[in-house]
């Protein structure tokens, strides 16, 4: 699977008028395929624009996105390939939802990609099947059903093209923690099984710690920090300088170092957290 | 993309045409429009031409962003400018197959160019230096007297601040949608009428889902802040003509004057 490389990448908003705007400057940026990335930083850093410019849907005010070693923008039938191939799931994807039926929404994608009826079909059922949607909603209005589902058919409408690289803008906002854990869930899934690149962009620490393997911290247009979650979070200082913070159980690792409990520092789930104390009163977890 | 539309777009700023009251700026309109269409002459033109130069240049607006916006005008300055130069009667200066080109021909030619060209440029410095909100202001004041006569001035206002309010909002909305559905592969640009009219169905159902989503949020929103029509309701800016403002409505009424007497001097 392919690799995605962005080199010296800019972009600014409405040139030469008043309102222009540099969202990105000099974005140098190396995702290796099957990675699964979390993308961080305060709002207005730069993310949401930096993913539109992996699917080609901004075009760089000057450098370049190559993806498996070729440019992205060299023609326009490589460019529609291309999203097909990254599937980028928008923030409130469920306001994108048309289709008089769940089934058809979610065959939106795989439709456009041209296969045969009997291709669609399939697609639609994996991608349904990564989502957590059941099957019973296929034909269902997708605009009557609730928030959290909505949500998942959108999603699923984007895991349906098959995409080697999965792109999600904050997936998990505004849900109840029961559906953020199983969107999740579902996201992980679909990174284990299918061995695709994903790239979750976020602002919550904890969901970056527990599920990223490196994360890459945007500051004003450029990317500041990346690394894997221990050498991110070992430096708390430049995270709340950017306005982030640490995961709540690396906070709390800290203080519990800070009053002489003896831990390491590569603490930031919870999960971790607990079993690291517990072995050292010598207790099994209960 | 569909942000760079500039037309009735509002460019902040502090200059004196920015700080003018809404209503003198939309009544400096109507006697402008006026002086613009009473003119006729070769000096009376100038005369409207280079005092709307002088006022766009009180208010600091690009030259550039002006003539961006009149792009889309474009054809109908250039049709106006074929049919007065080839169908005016009049001394014959060219002549070519069918076509002839007249000397009255060539001079209204110029002067239709310049009217069309100057009408647009004067609703853009009042839209680029007015914001929405003022205007409805304004405009709300000036049809007041309307009211006697049980015309729903506030409300019309009211609706012409929120529709003017929601048109970025929409926009952005609508970019949002489109890039949602392109990449899942819709293709907007290629195809004949009808398939691209069929294309942008992915767009319009969400958008229209969206828009009454957001009619009835505010709605809600409205009421619950109590919200119950004009009646009563007092404003935290309220409109004060300053002597800027009267000394503005003095000069536009002089350019006027100006403009009648060239013209009946034959001007």
């Amino acid at each position: 699977m392919p690799d995605i490389r962005l080199e010296s990448l800019r972009h600014v908003y409405s040139r030469g008028t008043p309102f222009e705007k540099t969202a990105l400057d000099n974005v140098n940026l190396d995702i290796p395929s099957g990675q699964y990335v979390a993308l961080l930083g305060h709002t207005g850093s730069g993310k949401s624009t930096l993913i539109q410019h992996l699917n080609g849907l901004l075009t760089p005010t000057s450098g370049r996105v190559l993806f498996d070693g070729e440019d992205i923008h060299r023609s326009k039938e490589a460019l529609r390939d291309i999203r097909f191939r990254i599937g980028l799931v928008f923030q409130y994807p469920e306001y994108q939802l048309f289709e008089e039926t769940v089934y058809r929404d979610i065959a939106f994608g795989p439709k456009n990609m041209g296969l045969s009826e009997a291709e669609i079909d399939d697609h639609v059922r994996r991608g349904a099947r990564f989502a957590g949607v059941d099957e019973s909603l296929f034909d269902a209005s997708p605009l009557e059903l609730s928030g959290g589902q909505k949500r998942r058919i959108a999603i699923a409408g984007v895991m349906a093209m098959k995409p080697d690289v999965l792109v999600l803008d904050e997936p998990i906002a505004g849900l109840d923690p029961a559906g953020c854990r199983s969107i999740l869930k579902n996201i992980a899934e679909y990174h284990r099984s299918t061995g695709s690149t994903v790239v979750l962009v976020t602002h919550d620490m904890d969901v970056a710690a527990s599920q990223a393997e490196r994360l890459v911290v945007m500051k004003g247009g450029a990317v500041a920090l990346t690394g894997t979650p221990e050498e991110v979070f070992a430096r708390p200082e430049e995270l709340r300088s950017m306005g982030l913070d640490i995961p709540e159980a690396a906070a709390l690792a800290q203080a519990l170092r800070a009053r002489g409990v003896v831990l390491p520092y590569a603490i930031y789930t919870p999960g971790y957290l607990a079993k690291k104390l517990l072995s050292m009163r010598g207790g099994a977890p209960c | 993309m569909l942000k760079d539309i500039t037309l009735g777009q509002y460019f902040p700023g502090d200059t004196v045409v920015h700080r003018l009251d809404p209503r003198t700026k939309l009544l400096s309109v109507i006697v402008y429009f006026i002086a613009l269409f009473t003119a006729s002459g070769v000096f009376s033109t100038l005369l409207v031409m280079s005092t709307l130069l002088f006022a766009v240049a009180l208010s600091r607006i690009r030259p550039a962003s002006m003539l961006k916006g009149m792009k889309p005008l474009l054809f109908i300055i250039i049709f106006t400018a074929i049919l007065n130069l080839f169908y005016t009667e009049g001394t014959v200066v060219a002549r070519w197959w069918l076509f002839r080109i007249t000397a009255e021909g060539i001079r209204r030619t110029i002067i239709m160019m310049l009217r069309i060209m100057l009408l647009v440029s004067c609703t853009f410095l009042l839209t680029y230096t007015t914001s929405p909100l003022q205007l409805t202001d304004g405009l709300e004041h000036l049809l007041r007297p309307l009211k006697k006569v049980r015309f729903p001035v506030h409300e019309l206002s009211m609706m012409m601040s929120i529709a003017l309010r929601f048109i970025p909002t929409l926009i952005e909305e609508t970019d949002k949608i489109m890039s949602a559905q392109k990449a899942r592969g819709a293709d907007f640009d290629t195809g004949g009428l009808v398939k691209r009219a069929k294309a942008l169905l992915p767009v319009l159902v969400p958008l229209f889902v969206s828009a009454f989503r957001r009619a009835d949020e505010l709605a809600t929103a409205m009421e619950c802040r109590c919200y119950h029509g004009g009646e009563g309701r007092t404003r935290m800016k309220t409109l004060k003509m300053q002597t800027a403002d009267y000394l503005t409505l003095l000069f536009w009424c002089l350019v006027l004057a100006g403009v009648i007497l060239l013209v009946r001097s034959g001007l």
